[in-house]
């Protein structure tokens, strides 16, 4: 953030170029980690049993699922794209999985039918924003309505929860130690997010997309083709964190994950992914999950409700947005004084 | 040929259409759902819908979303219930004034954060929503204001009958007749398409676009602070989730209305019409013995399906003077 406001604003050239270590202590990720590890004391000091490995342990559950849509979506928003629907195709994910256990099916088939329903609604989002050309907005509000819709439809007011015995094991399984299943998964898509990102040809083309659709086609990108694959992207994650979640709770209602749109995308723009496109990095996303997860751990043992956290997940959004901009508009005007 | 060519192709001629088809589908086989008293309870039933979309076309046409304006409605009820509530006294004149100015306060914030600070409007709503939501809860502490706890005067003024109609249809009315000469006969409702139509050329036109946006704003928030009273008013209950995913059929009705997400395209009339055709399949449901577990879904598919007959339509009209510098939503 701070080196591109340098660079936008003619007025003031540096010197010198700052040195690689104290560009990476002025760095977004470095003050995101400074503020993780500042909440982790407080809460560390607010209450004596937040130090507890298991309790630790327990706090990863709250935003592991969130933490994988939000991998997903950082691809989408730095293509410049915004996918709203990710909540829905979690609701209508589980639903589909509750069904098919009613007729007995067994674990593995729950997963494929929770990963495939959300492939299948990642290539339909794919489909009306790629291949269509429609806002992204407007047609994700429209499925997210659509996805969440069905669910409605085939569930109403009744719940599934005949799943088996050892379905429970995507989300309430443990790896090893205190380390669970979600959570290790978490941490090995965010390398994978991070190595195709940051090193391969199509994270290249993601950023170039996002930085300028049309110069990238002109250089050759498929724009159409990497808007798809994003889309399809954040359906996958969002059937995975259907899986986990609806393991975890060992029941499926219409209403499951309102709302996790939302700290989807927080926890992508706290990671310092630009809303506009082109910008932001896996590593910022993961300590803004692990700072989402830590607030919310942290009001929990302060007994906060849920819908007052949201509250605090809102502000922080717009916070998070607001301050480098009112910085750099200060800076701005401080330069043109001189 | 040409005339009905032509003629099908404007959408308030085709929406009026869909909806006389639809409504004709119903009659068939429930001819008491098209008497003049039935459609005049469909009509009173979308007003707070007709309101509310028309200033989230304001919105929409400037090119930003209010993704908070249901929100907005559940935290004014719910401050104007309380405050009926506890000072049982307070004149339904000052409740109203106090919803509306609320109201426009919610809005004003979201408008001052879009314009001072350009941060796109999707990113602002989507935190205020949150935000609003969670002041409802947090005032309330999670209560429910029940009917036997309004004053009747508080419960009474929405339903009140002038000429035959409610007082509630008669706001509805109003609101299309001020929002058709704002976005037709004001430099402010010229300024609306201009913002969303062409940013670069409002701008060289002599408009402030940031301005324009925070007032696009404040009159989205004002009409839902306003509907925040009546929604309460008429449901006889007030609590955290009033209208929940109300902002969607907001926008719905003004996508189907022929709003062009992209800005500075759509008319009042295609908006209202736009939310008569989802209050008339809302309360047609129930009628034809359809779930009302149907609702969500079919007005996502026909958000979908509007927007893509939107696209089709805004296909390249003309030349392009000045290019359309890409603005974010």
């Amino acid at each position: 953030m701070s080196d591109q406001s340098a660079a936008l604003t003619p007025r003031h050239i540096p010197d010198r170029l700052d040195s690689p270590f104290k560009r990476a202590a002025k760095s977004w990720e470095t003050l995101l980690l400074a503020v993780a590890i500042a909440i982790a004391i407080a809460n560390s000091l607010a209450s004596p049993y937040f130090l507890d490995p298991w309790n630790l342990s327990d706090a990863t559950f709250n935003f592991t699922e969130k933490a994988i849509l939000a991998l997903a979506m950082t691809f989408v928003i730095i293509t410049g794209e915004i996918d709203l629907s990710v909540a829905s195709i979690i609701a209508l994910a589980s639903t589909a999985m509750g069904a098919a256990a009613e007729v007995g099916a067994g674990t593995p088939v729950l997963f494929l039918v929770g990963l495939g329903v959300g492939l299948g609604c990642g290539v339909f989002n794919g489909f009306l924003v790629a291949r269509l050309g429609l806002p992204a907005i407007v047609a994700t509000i429209g499925t997210m309505s659509l996805y969440r819709g069905i669910a409605y439809v085939v569930l109403g007011d009744q719940v599934y929860k005949n799943y088996p015995a050892d379905f429970a094991v995507f989300g309430q399984g443990y790896a090893f130690w205190i380390f669970s299943i979600e959570f290790v998964t978490f941490l090995g898509l965010a390398v994978v997010a991070s190595i195709v990102l940051h090193k391969t040809i199509f994270g290249r083309q993601v950023y170039a997309v996002g930085n300028n659709a049309l110069a990238a086609s002109f250089s050759g990108v498929k724009v159409r083709r990497i808007k798809f694959i994003v889309f399809l992207m954040t359906g996958v994650a969002a059937g995975l964190a259907s899986v986990m979640l609806t393991s975890r709770l060992g029941s499926t209602r219409p209403s499951i994950a309102v709302g996790w749109e939302l700290d989807a995308v927080t926890m992508a723009v706290l990671g310092g992914v630009g809303i506009n496109g082109g910008t932001g990095n896996i590593l910022g996303v993961v300590i803004a999950a692990f700072v989402m997860g830590l607030v919310t751990f942290g009001l929990g043992l302060l007994n906060v409700p849920g819908i007052v956290m949201s509250i605090f997940m809102g502000l922080m959004l717009i916070l998070v947005i607001a301050l480098p901009l009112v910085v750099q508009r200060i800076n701005n005007r401080r330069r043109v004084a001189r | 040929m040409t005339i009905v060519r032509s003629l099908l192709a404007r959408r308030e001629a085709l929406l009026v259409l869909a909806c006389l088809l639809l409504l004709a589908a119903i009659t068939a086989r429930f001819p008491a759902f098209s008497t003049p008293k039935n459609l005049a309870g469909v009509f009173n039933d979308t007003s707070i819908l007709i309101m509310m979309a028309l200033g989230q076309s304001a919105v929409i046409l400037t090119k930003s979303i209010d993704l908070s304006v249901a929100a907005n409605v559940a935290l004014t009820g719910m401050t104007v219930a309380m405050l009926n509530h506890l000072v049982p006294g307070l004149p339904v004149v000052v409740l109203i004034l106090v919803a509306i100015g609320m109201g426009m306060l919610l809005g004003a914030i979201n408008g001052f954060l879009v314009w001072w600070l350009d941060i796109p409007a999707i990113v602002v709503t989507l935190g205020t929503m949150t935000i609003f939501r969670g002041l409802a809860f947090v005032e309330s502490g999670g209560a429910w204001v029940n009917a036997h706890e309004m004053s009747p005067a508080f419960l009474e003024l929405p339903r009140t009958l002038i000429l035959g109609l409610p007082v509630l249809s008669w706001t509805g009315l109003v609101a299309i007749v001020l929002a058709t000469l704002l976005f037709t006969r004001t430099g402010l409702g010229r300024a609306f398409y201009a913002t969303g139509g062409n940013a670069v050329a409002a701008v060289y036109a002599g408009i402030d676009i940031g301005k324009t946006r925070f007032l696009a704003f404040v009159l989205s928030g004002t009409v839902a602070g306003l509907c925040g009273y009546l929604w309460v008013s008429r449901y006889a209950v007030a609590y955290v989730d009033v209208a929940s995913g109300f902002e969607l059929d907001t926008i719905a009705a003004c996508v189907i209305g022929g709003v062009s997400t992209i800005g500075g395209v759509g008319t009042v009339g295609g908006v209202v019409l736009g939310a008569l055709f989802l209050g008339i399949i809302k309360n047609a449901l129930p009628v034809i013995g359809i779930s009302p577990f149907w609702q969500m879904a079919i007005s996502g598919a026909i958000i979908i399906t509007a927007v893509v007959i939107n696209a089709r339509g805004e296909r390249v009209k003309g030349r392009v003077i000045l290019r359309r510098k890409e603005l974010p939503l």
